[in-house]
């Protein structure tokens, strides 16, 4: 187990597209860092950078005290998880575990403690004589987790390894994850554009936007105070409203404010709100609804109980400290 | 596309049987061929049943040959069409998957050239350099060799090309995941590559066989010494037997004993062959 450390990390391809640059993360041994964005922010080029399966063009990744840019993957001490698994198709599930430790010289019997071990820990002893075609998307990924856990390695890193199971799946993996993660306290680095995935996996979230970091917190930090309108548009679902200043210029305290941010549910209705909202359309979610609407030509969304009374005009308002102002320049936090 | 009408299957019926009876007519006549006695092709008619013959014809051709030809006996003659057509399949098969490796997984200088110097070859097959390919073989002293009957066929563009579109069906991360594995090159493609490739060898291996076995201008052209005649090459010495009649029984039944090999090749591999062919999904 170690600590990572990314420094001033950046990565131009050949061609000359700059995908990453700048990037300085602290991961603490233990930790459970999950970079989130948007498709193209540089998520997977940062963590493949780490993985050695990229050039580093500028900057240096430590992992413990060692510096790792010239070193080759294998013997990084890391093990990665891809989103399509990459199972070796012509071997059993056992061989699969197990061809990593072999490449290492790894004792035989140590090979089969370990296999036995991981397969205990996922439950895929019943699967480990069959090769990976006759196994489900679910199990598949399990194998793949179970190629990583074998190795015991100082760090694991994920590339969207749940994108390709359906829903329901994923969100039991996705707690499968975070409770193994927290039993083998190994120092882990996941990639996802899945905002939901990123807030209930994550010790810390890094927000990346444009192959720069956006911001570095706690998932509840992140919500509560996002460092920049395009966090506070990214994290959060329904997404914070953003609504220019200009279009509600009677509220207080947003002079020189360029956008400001509200959520949904901080949104109440109130027939004296300072907020008029002509309402679009409700989307019924169950436990409760989502109001689309408009005030001052701006789109606006709030959630409601789904026993709350419906209109086609609404007065709405919000506690002061729910409101966040973002700069008009470089659209970030103002406070 | 499903059809279920009989008229339909009735005629796709019709249609497949006549095609097989066309190929296989001239199999059927070299067959009865082989089993009449010398005699029987002077009348005119081509007989169509089997005759008393067959025993007797094909022990002969096992055994002592055709002396009036020069030809030795069948048997050598298969030995060295297998030697041959083996060393043929085995060296593409070994020469084209590495140099498809190669292209595929490593950015060396010139990769690019490489590339379509493989390529140009495709344009280069044995008939079109036959003159300037002898001298260099006969430089080199093997005429009359097996080395020489086969290292001169032995590059393939095609075979390069396959493995190539082989590798390229193969997902980065599974290459990825093998670094990671710590799979140096060599291991990966022992250990990734080549089983992947199973089928698509197996596949390359039937058709490969096939075209060494049934090399013809080639070793007409450099074996002059009867120790190395091929098979394919040695029927037609004997057909044109200088002084006297073409046996034809007895051509006949050499040509039968050839076809034997290549049949039990792709009857033996027709499983992976067909998979090899049809499968794409890695
Ligand atoms: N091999 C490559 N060559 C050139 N540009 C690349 C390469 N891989 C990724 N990129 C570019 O780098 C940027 C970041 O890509 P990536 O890290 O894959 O994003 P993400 O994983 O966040 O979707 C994208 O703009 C992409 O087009
Ligand atoms: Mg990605």
């Amino acid at each position: 187990m170690a600590s990572i450390t990314l420094d001033n990390l950046g990565k131009v391809y050949p061609g000359g597209t700059r995908a990453v640059g700048g990037v300085n993360i602290d991961i603490a041994d233990g930790e459970f860092i999950v970079l989130v964005g948007p498709s193209g922010c540089g998520k997977s080029t940062l963590l493949r950078m780490v993985a050695g399966l990229e050039s580093i063009s500028e900057g240096e990744v430590r992992i413990g005290d060692r510096v790792v840019n010239k070193i080759e993957p294998a013997d990084r001490d890391i093990a990665m998880v891809f989103q399509n698994y990459a199972l070796y198709p012509h071997m059993s599930v056992r061989q699969n575990l197990a061809y990593g430790l072999k490449n290492r010289k790894t004792p035989k019997a140590d090979i089969e403690k370990r296999v036995a071990q991981a397969s205990e820990i996922l439950q895929i002893g019943p699967f480990l004589d069959r090769k990976p075609a006759a196994l489900s998307g679910g199990q598949r990924q399990r194998v793949a987790m179970g190629r990583a856990i074998v190795r015991e390695p100082a760090a694991f890193l994920f590339d969207e390894p749940l994108s390709n199971l359906d829903a329901k799946l994923r969100v039991a993996m996705r707690l499968e994850i975070k409770e193994l993660q927290k039993r083998l306290r190994t120092t882990s680095l996941y990639v996802t554009h899945d905002q939901l995935e990123a807030m209930t996996l994550a010790d810390r979230l890094v927000v990346l936007n444009g192959g720069q970091v956006e911001q570095i917190g706690t998932p509840l930090d992140v919500y509560r105070k996002p460092a920049s309108a395009f966090v506070a548009s990214f994290i959060g679902s329904p997404a914070m409203n953003l609504i220019s200043a200009s279009a509600v210029p009677h509220l207080p305290g947003t002079a020189h404010a360029g956008q400001i941010g509200i959520r949904p549910e901080d949104l109440t209705v109130t027939p004296d709100g300072p907020i008029a909202m002509n309402v679009l359309a409700v989307e019924e979610l169950g436990a409760q609804r989502l109001v689309h609407g408009q005030t001052g030509g701006e789109r606006i969304t709030i959630t409601l109980p789904s026993d709350a009374p419906l209109s086609d005009s609404m007065n709405l308002s919000y506690r002061p400290d729910a409101l966040h102002l973002f700069d008009k320049d470089n659209g970030k936090r103002m406070d | 596309m499903i059809e279920n009408r009989p008229g339909l299957n009735l005629l796709a019926h019709a249609t497949l049987i006549l095609g097989v009876c066309i190929v296989a007519l001239p199999v059927w006549v070299a067959f009865v061929a082989s089993t009449h006695g010398p005699t029987d092709f002077m009348s005119g008619t081509i007989p169509m049943w089997p005759g008393p013959h067959l025993v007797e014809n094909y022990s002969q051709m096992l055994g002592a040959g055709v002396s009036t030809s020069g030809t030795p006996p069948v048997g050598t003659m298969m030995f060295n069409s297998l030697i041959m057509a083996l060393s043929i399949a085995i060296g593409k098969i070994a020469i084209s998957i590495l140099s498809a490796f190669a292209v595929v997984y490593f950015r060396f200088p010139f990769r690019g050239l490489a590339f379509w110097c493989i390529f140009v070859t495709l344009m280069l097959p044995v008939e079109v350099r036959i003159v300037p390919t002898f001298q260099v073989v006969a430089d080199l002293g093997l005429l009359n060799s097996y080395a020489g009957l086969s290292i001169p066929l032995i590059a393939s563009a095609t075979a390069t090309f396959l493995f190539r579109q082989v590798f390229l069906t193969i997902p980065d991360e599974l290459t990825e995941a093998a670094r990671i594995d710590g799979a140096g090159p060599m291991k990966f493609f022992r250990d990734i590559l080549l089983p992947l490739s199973r089928t698509n060898i197996a596949a390359l291996f039937v058709i490969l066989f096939i075209y060494g076995w049934n090399q013809y201008l080639w070793p007409l052209l450099i074996t002059t010494s009867s120790d190395y005649y091929t098979i394919v090459a040695g029927i037609k010495r004997m057909a044109d037997a200088v002084d006297g009649l073409p046996q034809w029984h007895l051509v006949m039944a050499t040509a039968m004993l050839a076809m034997l090999p290549p049949v039990a090749v792709v009857v033996g591999m027709q499983r992976l062959f067909v998979k090899g062919l049809v499968e794409t999904e890695k």
